[in-house]
């Protein structure tokens, strides 16, 4: 039994956090691990994160997928499917993100197997839990397929460390042997045209220690200003809840909760939050949670270690103040 | 150029609004005597099919559900929203997204649809697996999360941007493909009274997974559900 672990990389070709945590994730499992790159959109070159999945301890050896012509998840998902059926693999372990979920669940589809999705723990290499109805719910389930393909949450499983390893690197130059029988006609790939990513030298929301997250009682966005100065006082990044990206006051990336991103930061902060059940499913896991709200009755409180009943435009500037 | 049939996947879940229970016997949810809608992303999907009708790029809709009898409420949702007609693939026996997605590809290898559409998770199991599975199993490209959707005057692609962890991304699909619907795509409609009773005029055509050959046999058996 051996397990394939695809890598996940940013738009750079960095290798992102998330990988270590599925590799985390791969070590309970205890098989030995490959780790699988895949190629870049738009035509750079994942080198770096090639070199860097090489370090992770324990890696046996990392197959690079680098200099692949396709990089569409049609493309990758064939080469991830007879790259499991040709080691052969028991386990597909991918971050449950961007391109690992829809990749190793499209994988499952062309094995015919039922992807695990989203898992938070393994209890045994056949058994895993993982959240339901957003978090309201823990489902444990077995797997009795011939590979079992998984997506681990970033958040349940710590990083493991980023060197000590030593792999070999096998360039296979984007072809894989018996791709093709998973594959389709190559006009029929999804094609990547642009990404509209925000750059920022502030930590990414995924990987900030401290969270600062706004909702309603923002009013506004040009109000998340204020939020932008205490998470930059504390090294951390902002985040709302999905009635401030409804409202259109802040980007669709900074969501947290069921249907959006799924932190769990050293510290999270909730400004004017009222703790919906779905905002809660994305960051009640994180270490310490605070809280500011003006209505006492509100279900935060509920699950937050420190609360705050005050004005949040006037408690906030004033934190920041004093963090200063 | 000949215009779009699109095939809109709806799920039935229960309510977003009610406070899940785990059950006694630690089986699964209580859904007994629960209210149950429409998976809210699944509004999202009918509603852009009808939006793609409504600007005469989309021929027909075909809403599809997979279930028991209840699911037959979903669909006339559906069919009050707007879609031409549906297709419930009755079922009493549990479903995972595997055992759903070879059931939906084997209706749209019948109905041969110019784009298969669906929400991009259901609020039951929040797998957002189906989509992936649905376009593997037909080879067909997928775009998942999407916040727009733009098909091509020819009809023989669409530009899709989705959202991705970073930010946004845009992509080209050749039709047909199976897109996913995100947050941001639009507002669902209500349906009107006049169109609820237009529905149930609508046509709703029963079949069995047996019916078109699909296999609910599945490796993954749930061991327990407990609360967190």
């Amino acid at each position: 039994s051996s397990t394939l672990v695809l890598a996940e990389t940013s738009t750079e070709g960095a290798l992102l956090p998330v990988t270590r945590s599925a590799l985390s994730c791969a070590a309970v499992i205890g098989h030995p691990v490959d780790v699988v790159v895949p190629g870049l959109n738009g035509g750079g070159k994942a080198e770096a994160a090639v070199t860097a999945a090489a370090a992770l301890p324990g890696v046996r050896k990392v197959i690079s997928l680098a200099d692949t012509a396709s990089t569409s998840t049609e493309a990758l998902s064939a080469a991830l499917a007879a790259l499991v059926r040709a080691g052969p693999h028991s386990h597909l372990v991918a971050a449950s993100a961007t391109v690992g979920r829809a990749a190793a669940v499209r994988a499952a589809g062309l094995l015919d197997v039922s992807p695990v999705a989203d898992v938070t723990a393994v209890g045994a290499p056949d058994t895993f839990t993982r959240a339901i109805y957003a978090g309201n719910a823990l489902e444990t389930v077995k797997s009795t397929d011939s590979v079992v393909v998984l997506t681990a949450r970033g958040t349940s499983f710590d990083p493991c460390a980023d060197s000590g390893g030593s792999a070999e690197i096998e360039d296979v130059a984007g072809e894989v042997p018996g791709q093709a029988d998973f594959s389709l006609a190559a006009d029929a790939f999804s094609a990547w045209q642009s990404a509209d990513v925000k750059q920022s030298d502030k930590p990414s929301l995924a990987g900030a220690n401290v969270v600062v997250a706004g909702g309603r009682g923002m009013k506004n966005g040009g109000n998340f200003g204020l939020l932008e100065e205490l998470a930059d006082a504390m090294g951390g990044a902002v985040g709302a809840s999905r009635a401030a990206v409804d409202a259109g006051w802040v980007e669709n990336a900074l969501q947290i909760g069921q249907t959006g991103k799924i932190v769990a930061p050293q510290l999270y902060v909730a400004v004017g939050i009222s703790g919906a059940i779905q905002h809660l499913a994305g960051m009640k896991d994180s270490k310490v949670i605070a809280c500011i709200n003006k209505d006492p009755e509100a279900p935060i409180f509920q699950v937050a270690d420190y609360g705050l009943v005050a004005d949040l435009f006037e408690a906030v500037p004033e934190m920041t103040k004093a963090l200063k | 150029p000949p215009m779009v049939k699109v095939l809109a996947c709806v799920a039935r879940c229960i309510d977003y609004s009610i406070k899940i229970r785990v059950n006694p016997e630690k089986t699964g949810v209580v859904t007994a005597n629960v209210k149950h809608a429409m998976n809210p992303f699944c509004e999202i999907a009918t509603e852009e099919a009808v939006r793609l009708k409504e600007k005469g790029v989309a021929s027909e809709i075909i809403a599809v559900s997979v279930g028991p009898k209840e699911n037959a409420e979903t669909l006339r949702t559906a069919l009050a929203m707007g879609a031409d007609r549906a297709i419930h693939v009755l079922t009493d026996e549990r479903v995972v997204p595997l055992s759903v997605a070879r059931i939906l590809a084997k209706v749209a290898e019948r109905e041969s649809p110019g784009m298969v559409i669906m929400g991009k998770q259901a609020i039951s199991d929040d797998t957002a697996g189906t989509p992936s599975l649905v376009s593997a199993m037909l080879r067909l490209p997928q775009a998942l999360f999407a916040s727009e959707v733009t098909v091509t005057d020819d009809k023989k692609s669409a530009t899709v941007i989705r959202e991705t962890d970073a930010g946004l991304e845009t992509i080209k699909v050749s039709l047909p493909a199976v897109v996913s619907c995100d947050l941001r795509l639009n507002e669902p409609r209500y349906a009107t009274l006049p169109n609820i009773m237009k529905a149930k005029k609508k046509p709703m055509e029963t079949l069995s997974p047996a019916d078109l050959g699909a296999s609910l046999a599945v490796g993954l058996q749930t061991v327990s559900v407990a609360a967190p």
